[in-house]
């Protein structure tokens, strides 16, 4: 099957008669010089401070009780589930593009899947720690797992945040297996290339003996559209199982059948978004600008601006749904969402998910890394106040007024949420430096070279 | 330099581990399974008491009714242990110099009481009711085993939260007449399912398993 080059962004990128090499140069020399780019002390230096913070903020929580959180009666949920639904939402893009992109043949994927995949699972990472500590004993949370014992207690499989456990632990479980499986013959180029004996045994021991045999490549192949298939339908449960968390219960605002596609979209739109953030400075910074290239980024900016409009709507049915059901409460909810005291929330909202999107209409916008990487931040702000808004307007005014209140969050709760990226950054900046960062061995099967005698 | 190459018996370790990552969770599982269970830390505990007091003797071979020295069983949570007084009731004229007895009359001398050592300690998050269990015709033998044949009081049953959510979800095996609580020998007349079916019947018997029941 002949690629046809409007679709190949590797097309030209790769200039001269060595493209394989250049590929495995290009990707690994980020592992072999001696030292990283400057850029990258400075971030992992700042990454390492919120982690810090991140830690101690947690530290503390654990220490004090959740009551160093700002909840209030109403508002039980605050910051942490907010912050639980972000992250969660952040990993879908890595599994779309590893496994349903991977499915529809949509060869471009194979520049970011892998950073992207890194992705998923260091957000997985950030948004288990919320629930986690949430439940207020946080050296419990086994509790939640079907073990029999001695208390003869059993998780209440009726309840969504039960069904949560099992849907994010899959999650986490296939996108773990399926990055690392996919890292297989790129730990051995590197433990071919290394030069000492530490990062050979390392990277050796990472490599589990692969060496490229025709019937190694063709297990692999094998396993790796069976993983495909498994992630697949991940995509789409898993941000499903979280929105059920809401949209089981009776409150307004949650009660939504929307919610599981809207939920979906969302994740999509927010994960692709926090994928451009992350590829704009690392292609910038490791040189990976012939791999990673404009556009593969024009093609992300389209799907977010896809998805963006997807949400755009899933905002405006609510709107409607909540007019057009003549329930008081519902539309009520939606009244107060957008012009109570949480009014704020929901335009900063709107303008970020809504309207910020709309400028890659332009071909010159979607092509700008500046705006490419501007609109992603602001796309990352907007979904965690879609968060934030759903979970915190509904709360704060429910049925009986008498119930009311306003949830302010406290500085541990500003901590914890700024900790997290921390987190999040360390762990990919450390990702960036020892692992390699795309998927070079995948990636030369598709650039045209891969295809000289192939008509 | 030379560097370093992997040696062939390094391809074998891929099976060790692949056995290791596959038992790993079959043995946590058995671990935990049998190593934190309350039949292996908490069954068979029997401390040592500051007098040599046996149950044995007292109970099974004078009869000594339980509620003599625990008398607030049937009316208070708490199951009183005996003020030094209860002992001396009979000690001052049976073996009044019995050294064994020495710790005895030294806290009746003094007023301070003796030091047993609590047995069946439940945790302090736990709330549970003597009198509540008592009353409605649940032995003492139920929990405490045959204190009658204890030389030393011992933990027999394993407190746990499942052993006492087994007895709230069906208690009818477990249910004698009141009258009959502490007796130590009592079997159930026929049928003990169908005869405690009857006295649960008889006696309004609803054991909550809701958790604010023991966890208030």
């Amino acid at each position: 099957m002949a690629i046809a080059s409007d679709i190949n962004p590797y097309q030209g990128a790769l200039k001269g008669d060595n493209a394989f090499a250049q590929i495995t140069d290009n990707v690994s020399r980020i592992m072999e010089a001696p030292k990283p780019p400057r850029a990258w002390y400075i971030a992992m230096g700042f990454s390492l401070m919120l982690l810090a913070m991140f830690g101690a903020s947690l530290g503390f929580v654990v220490w004090e009780g959740i009551g160093a959180w700002g909840h209030i009666h109403p508002v039980a949920w605050g910051f942490p589930i907010v912050n639980f639904v972000f992250w969660v939402g952040i990993g879908h893009a890595g599994t779309l593009i590893s496994a349903i992109l991977f499915l529809l043949r949509q060869n471009w994927r194979t520049a970011i899947n892998r950073f992207a995949e890194a992705m998923t699972i260091f957000a997985v990472i950030c948004a288990a720690i919320f629930p986690g500590v949430h439940i207020g004993r946080p050296w419990l949370p086994y509790w939640m797992t079907p073990i029999p014992n001695q208390m003869g207690m059993w998780p209440q499989f009726r309840s969504p945040l039960e069904w949560d456990i099992f849907a994010v632990g899959t999650y986490a479980t296939v996108s773990i297996l399926f990055w690392y499986m996919g890292m297989i013959p790129d730990f051995a180029t590197f433990r071919d290339r290394s030069k000492t004996t530490v990062r050979r045994l390392v990277y050796g021991l990472l490599a589990m003996g692969w060496r490229g045999s025709s019937r190694q490549w063709h297990r692999y192949e094998r396993a790796y559209l069976l993983l495909a298939a498994l992630a697949t339908p991940l995509v789409l449960s898993v941000h499903s199982v979280v929105s059920f968390d809401f949209a089981t219960s009776q409150l307004p605002g949650w009660h939504t059948t929307i919610f599981p596609p809207y939920f979906v979209a969302g994740a999509i739109f927010g994960g692709f978004a926090m994928v451009v953030v992350l590829a704009v400075p690392s292609r910038q910074f490791f040189g990976l600008k012939r791999i990673i290239t404009m556009r593969h980024l024009e093609l992300m900016s389209k799907i977010i601006l896809a998805t963006g409009m997807l949400v755009g709507y899933a905002y405006g049915m609510e709107m409607f749904i909540a007019w057009y059901s003549g329930a008081i409460y519902e539309q009520f909810a939606f009244v107060n969402r957008a012009f109570g005291n949480y009014g704020w929330a929901y335009w900063t909202m709107i303008f970020c998910n809504v309207l910020a999107p709309q400028v890659f209409w332009s071909k010159k916008m979607r092509t700008n890394v500046w705006v490419i990487f501007f609109v992603g931040v602001l796309v990352n702000v907007g979904m965690w106040f879609e968060r934030f808004v759903i979970i915190c307007t509904s709360l704060a005014r429910d049925f009986l007024p008498a119930n009311w209140g306003y949830f302010v969050p406290s500085v541990v709760d500003y901590a914890t949420l700024a900790g997290s990226f921390g987190l999040f950054f360390t762990l990919f900046l450390l990702f960036c430096r020892y692992i390699p960062m795309v998927a070079m061995a995948e990636m030369k099967a598709f650039i045209p070279e891969g295809h000289a005698h192939d008509h | 330099m030379k560097l370093f190459v992997f040696p062939r018996w390094a391809n074998k370790t891929r099976l060790i581990a692949g056995a290791a990552l596959g038992g790993a969770p079959i043995y946590l599982t058995a671990f935990v399974w049998y190593g934190f269970s309350p039949k292996t830390t908490d069954v068979g505990y029997q401390p040592k008491q500051p007098v040599p007091y046996s149950h044995e003797l007292h109970v099974g071979e004078l009869g000594i009714d339980c509620r003599y020295c625990h008398t607030t069983v049937d009316q208070a949570a708490f199951a009183a242990i005996p003020p030094t007084q209860t002992c001396m009731n009979c000690h001052t004229l049976v073996h009044p110099t019995s050294p064994k007895l020495l710790p005895v009359r030294e806290s009746a001398a003094t007023g301070q009481p003796v030091q047993w050592v609590k047995v069946h300690d439940l945790p302090d998050y736990a709330y549970f009711n003597h009198s509540a269990h008592v009353t409605r015709g649940v032995g003492c033998v139920s929990c405490h085993g045959r204190v009658d044949r204890m030389e030393v009081v011992y933990q027999q049953e394993t407190l746990s939260m499942e052993w006492c959510l087994d007895c709230h979800r069906n208690p009818e095996p477990h249910l004698r007449p009141p009258s009959e609580v502490t007796n130590m020998n009592w079997t159930p007349p026929g049928d003990p399912i169908a005869y405690g079916a009857q006295l649960r019947e008889q006696n309004n018997i609803h054991p909550p398993t809701d958790c604010s029941t023991c966890h208030r």
